[in-house]
């Protein structure tokens, strides 16, 4: 059982299909870890074990965890929100039934903070999940529980979703590997929505392989979901160990002030690595990136104040019974949303406001232009651009949950792709006081193959020991 | 509350720093141009079904108490 649990998901589907190894023993074995959670990581976990994988099926059966934000037939899925608590949709999301299609069946779904809305899990309404480096510890957020079943293997990969950086600082502050594809890359028909113009969902990995043999079966346009596209080329597994000719860029602006100093000495590693392997690397300016945070915090809070409005009551979830219609809506949104999630809708609500939309929500939708100019300027000299994931290692439960700016900052260095609409990758590059660093590989829109290919070389190189898996 | 958010606007004004005379804003990232389909019509999820996880319903719809007057 234990050499079961040591495969890669990619390893583990070739076996299966091999017929070396049997998907359900596969899933029972992730079952049980899974329901032994101690982490919190786990919202609902399958009882059921799927029918087997079919004989060609690319994701051989490897069970695959589940963001609560994605709705999922049948299933619970309630954006770890009491607002939508019990609820259990009547349709699939696109990008879970595109995977279970591929082979990946629905291990269960994954504690986050509520609606997406956090960057350490602590906004769950159903509870914190603990890093499993250290339990007193954030395993990031939003997609926290995807990141600490995996870093723990209590599933051998998942699927977040990333608006600010909610799928690669939670991936770097537990050890794993995590991609947010480009804007439109992949569906978010059925994914619970927060800010539509930067939302996108993709893995959470042991490997980059395993984040490359996921996000092939992901992306790719779907007619319920008019901004999805059709991807380019396929999505290839990469196997090149060089990056012979490859040109980096590092902008100083995300590097330097407010990145701790253990972070940067592996962040300095790292480039060192690069330039071992045979790439070049180079200063990019990307001068308006320190503004990226004060943008998303206008433009996110205003689209989900809008999005949230649809919670009140009437179609899904728990309602307060009291009174009349509008003591309906006010009493169930007071009890069901929690503390930041209420905190973005006033936000939100104040910058679309009259008077104040062009000071605030205008101003921003400019600054996202520049925020995207300079990457595409940057991307006229360099092919990727590489910075550290997370500004600090994984902070303390309860360090920044009394101070909103403070958490917010913890997106620093992962804000400005979403606001450009280009995908990233992280993978851990170390450890600093004994905790996973993680490091951004950042490319041009529809560059995934590119990132995936230098991200794979990296992560030859470096070497990076996972935590070991407890017993349960 | 309000103190939090007092700080987070103090960071958002920030952006009010900037010269973005003349930029145009971004509201859609990824270049694409309008696409068009045939207005078919196809299987939609049954009423009964959509109204599974209601709270109340009556007469094949939502049910809310009266808006009061």
């Amino acid at each position: 059982m234990t050499e079961l649990l040591e495969l890669s998901a990619a390893r583990a589907a070739e076996l299966v299909r091999a017929g070396e190894v049997s998907a359900g023993e596969l899933f029972a074995l992730y079952r049980d870890r899974a329901r032994a959670d101690e982490l919190n990581a786990f919202l609902w976990v399958a009882d059921e074990t799927p029918d087997p994988p079919a004989a060609d099926a690319p994701l051989g059966g490897v069970p695959l965890a589940v963001k609560d934000l994605f709705c999922v037939e049948g299933v619970p899925s309630m954006a770890a929100s009491r607002i939508l608590e019990g609820y259990r949709p009547p349709y699939t999301a696109t990008a879970v039934e595109r995977l279970v299609s591929a082979g990946a069946p629905v291990l269960g779904k994954t504690n986050m903070d509520e609606f997406a809305m956090g960057s350490s899990n602590e906004n769950s309404g159903f509870g914190p999940v603990r890093n499993p480096w250290d339990r007193d510890r954030v395993p990031g957020g939003s997609s926290g529980g995807s990141a600490a079943a995996v870093a723990a293997g209590l599933a051998p990969w998942a699927i977040g979703t990333d608006t600010g950086g909610s799928i690669r600082q939670p991936a770097s502050l537990c050890g794993i590997v995590g991609m947010k594809p480009t804007y439109g890359a992949v569906s978010r028909y059925g994914m619970i929505a927060f800010a539509s113009s930067l939302d996108q969902c993709g893995p959470l990995t042991r490997d980059v392989t395993d984040a490359a043999l996921l996000l092939k079966h992901m992306v790719g346009r779907d007619r319920c979901d008019s901004t999805s596209l059709e991807f380019p080329e396929p999505i290839e597994l990469p196997t090149e160990e060089r990056l012979d000719g490859v040109r980096f860029g590092v902008p100083p602006e995300l590097t330097g002030e407010g990145v701790e100093a253990g972070v940067r000495e592996v962040f300095d590693r790292t480039v060192a690595l690069v330039e071992e392997l045979g790439g070049t690397v180079e200063e990019i300016a990307l001068p308006h990136s320190p503004h990226g945070i004060a943008a998303y915090y206008v433009l996110a809070p205003a689209e989900a104040s809008a999005n949230l409005a649809r919670y009140d009551g009437v179609r899904y979830g728990p309602r307060a019974r009291n009174g009349d219609l509008l003591s309906l809506y006010e009493e169930t949104r007071a009890n069901g949303f929690g503390a930041e999630v209420k905190r973005r809708i006033m936000l939100g609500t104040y910058a679309l406001s009259s008077g104040y939309y062009e000071a605030y929500y205008g101003r921003a939708q400019r600054v996202r232009t520049k925020i995207a100019d300079d990457f595409r300027n940057a991307f006229q000299r360099v092919d990727l651009v590489l910075t550290p994931t997370s500004p600090t290692v994984a902070f303390k439960l309860g360090e920044r949950v009394h101070d909103p700016l403070a958490m917010y900052l913890s997106d620093y260095c992962t804000v400005p792709m979403p606001l450009a609409g280009i995908p990233a990758i992280s993978i851990p590059g170390g450890l600093s006081e004994g905790l996973p660093v993680g490091i951004q590989v950042a490319g041009p829109a529809f560059s995934e193959n590119r990132i995936l290919t230098a991200a794979f070389a990296l992560e030859q190189a470096i070497g990076f020991e996972r935590r070991p898996f407890d017993d349960v | 509350m309000s103190g939090e958010l007092s700080t987070i606007l103090d960071h958002i004004e920030k952006i009010g720093e900037l010269d973005l005379e003349g930029v145009a804003p971004t509201s859609h990232v990824i270049e694409v141009e309008n696409v068009l389909r045939p207005d078919e019509p196809r299987p939609s999820i049954p009423r009964e079904r959509a109204l599974e996880q209601a709270p109340d319903t009556v007469e094949g719809g939502f049910r809310v108490p009266s808006p009061g007057t």
